[in-house]
């Protein structure tokens, strides 16, 4: 219909990388909604697929989006594509020669890339694929260097490495338009930065929880597990300033032992402010603090943006809280703190969730986002599981495996509601928090199938996950 | 400690019921400079209270005369976004101590950093 056939309804193409699988679509459906703007694609969607196809949006999306992923690789404006190489010309000829006369000028210069996934081509054949797309009316000049427009072949020859076809199972061919933020994952690496701790969150995952949680410029995000701040710096890259908590005062400090290798004790100036001036967002600090996230020292009305964090499960970093109980865990024999140390026991992971879910209730803004993961027990696990709050509503759950009976799920809420007196409780009779009652429940449960010949080992990749 | 952070924190010492604003008892100040942010700030202003940091600015000699009042039509008063910026984010609480204004318990404030941890019991 011609109502539908104006710019607006120009198709695009996403090209994914393929890690972090699972996370993709949270993200991209995440970055959309920054801008009000529907995820549609057509009924042949497959989730797994390097290559997405998106109606409904036009070219200023998706720059949007590929200015904030670290999930997509590219986009493309898609101008045709099909099972097959004469599929592809067919639906080529047919795409609107107005749509494509503006990139194809005579005093324009181009060039063309072929991109293969799941199989290599040697130069010859890429040229021939080159070679076979003469039918479209190119008119400038080839620029291999510093092209004016990038046209690209993609190829998808599947997703198994053991049964690569000889003929590509599907192929697109399209104008590039804008490359994702891949680059961030190297140039934000935990390797280089200033202040670290054993379970700093690698900086991918770390921009895709900023991204599920929708943070963006001028939001005030807290992260109440903050340990070494992995998740403040990804959140002030996109603008947000940034505070945290964290009731471990060395941590917070910046003193005590050091997590990298040949480096016995932390330097002067590690600490949280420190990563963030090293990135360039000193600007976006606000503050960090020595506190119990299961006390409310925020004032009632005080909101939050977002509120994204790793709470710790007890695998590699203990789980506390303030208070006196029969197993008190003792204070670390190299606190250099105030005279007196608050008596840490064990905080129960169920509680840890319920607290979150409570003050996230709470203290963010209506449409504002909590983002944090969930540690899981695999053999047990049921969505039923997940925890639920009547003011925030599930957005997305995604899985990270860690071992074959272990993984941590991402879980994005929305509040959608301000809290009501009858909803304070509500939690406490749910049964979904058995999975995590008890301290250690999942601590025991992660060591419980290991036996004594593969333990160390397990042990050891635990502790190098992240 | 910034303004900010001091503006929604409260006391959550067992039993009481007036905890906010805490009291600042200040022993080193600081005033970086950051670059202006009028969007932050606007959109920050009517999240806060308002009389705890005109209070808070001037326990720390800060007071850049904001009103006792906030002004209508904010937004669009360059030179009050900016005393509040200033106020807001550029004053920095070093050493010093946060105070419970009704059971008097301290809350240290070192190297810019408050600690909010309870004894058991309190």
């Amino acid at each position: 219909m011609a109502l539908h056939c104006g710019r607006a309804c120009r198709q695009y193409l996403l090209h994914l990388a393929h890690d972090n699988v699972d996370f993709r679509l949270a993200e991209i459906k995440a970055l959309l909604s920054l801008r009000d703007r529907p995820f549609e694609t057509p009924e042949t969607f497959k989730e797994k697929s390097p290559f997405w196809h998106l109606n409904g949006l036009s070219e200023d999306d998706i720059r949007s989006v590929m200015s904030r992923t670290v999930c997509g690789k590219s986009a493309f404006e898609l101008w045709g594509h099909g099972k097959t190489t004469e599929e592809l010309r067919r639906s080529l000829l047919e795409y609107p020669s107005e749509n494509m006369a503006p990139y194809l000028q005579q005093n324009s210069t181009y060039k063309i890339n072929v991109y293969t996934f799941n199989k290599t081509l040697e130069f010859k054949d890429r040229i021939k694929k080159i070679d076979a797309l003469d039918f479209l009316p190119f008119e400038g000049t080839v620029n291999l260097k510093d092209p004016e427009h990038i046209f690209c072949l993609l190829e998808d020859y599947g997703t198994d490495p053991n049964d690569i076809p000889e003929e590509p199972v599907y192929v697109y061919f399209g104008r590039w338009i804008a490359d994702g933020q891949r680059e961030l994952i190297r140039s934000y690496s935990v390797k280089k930065r200033h202040f670290i701790g054993n379970t700093s969150m690698d900086a991918g995952l770390s921009f895709i929880m900023a991204n599920h949680a929708k943070v963006k410029a001028n939001d005030l995000v807290y992260d109440p597990f903050v340990g070494t701040g992995s998740l403040l710096v990804a959140c002030s890259h996109f603008g947000a300033y940034v505070c945290g908590t964290d009731i471990d005062y060395n941590t917070i400090h910046g003193i005590g032992k050091a997590s990298r290798k040949n480096q016995k004790w932390r330097g002067p100036d590690e600490n949280i402010r420190a990563n963030l001036r090293q990135y360039g967002a000193e600007n976006l600090y606000v503050d960090v603090m020595v506190s119990d996230a299961s006390k409310l020292v925020w004032r009632r009305n005080a909101q939050f943006d977002a509120i994204i964090t790793d709470p710790p499960y007890g695998i590699r970093e203990s789980t506390r809280r303030t208070g006196s109980h029969k197993d008190i865990i003792k204070p670390p024999e190299d606190f250099s703190g105030e005279s007196h140390v608050p008596v840490s026991m064990a905080y129960h992971l169920s509680d840890i969730f319920a607290d979150l879910l409570n003050f996230a209730a709470h203290h963010l803004v209506l449409g504002g986002r909590l983002v944090y993961w969930l540690p899981i027990y695999r053999p047990e696990y049921c969505e039923e599981m997940v925890p639920l709050h009547p003011c925030l509503t599930l957005i997305s759950n995604c899985e990270q495996t860690l071992s074959s009976h272990t993984s941590r799920r991402l879980i994005t809420m929305e509040k959608t509601k301000d809290p009501e007196d009858s909803d304070s409780l509500a939690h406490l009779a749910d049964p979904r928090f058995t999975p995590y009652h008890g301290h250690n429940s999942f601590r025991e449960k992660y060591f419980s199938g290991l036996t004594k010949k593969n333990g160390k080992n397990a042990k050891v990749t635990a502790e190098n996950e992240d | 400690m910034k303004l900010l952070t001091h503006n929604m924190l409260t006391s959550h010492v067992k039993g009481v019921t007036k905890g906010y604003p805490l009291i600042i008892k200040a022993t080193e100040v600081k005033v970086n400079e950051l670059d202006f942010n009028a969007q932050f700030v606007s959109r920050m202003i009517p999240k806060l209270e308002w009389p705890a940091l005109v209070q808070a600015a001037e326990w720390l000699g800060q007071s850049q005369e904001l009103p006792d009042t906030l002004i209508p039509d904010y937004e669009n008063d360059e030179e009050f976004l900016r005393k509040v910026h200033r106020v807001l984010l550029e004053v920095e609480v070093i050493e010093g101590c946060l105070q419970c204004p009704e059971s008097g318990r301290e809350f240290p404030i070192s190297k810019g950093v408050p600690n909010m941890l309870l004894n058991e019991g309190e």
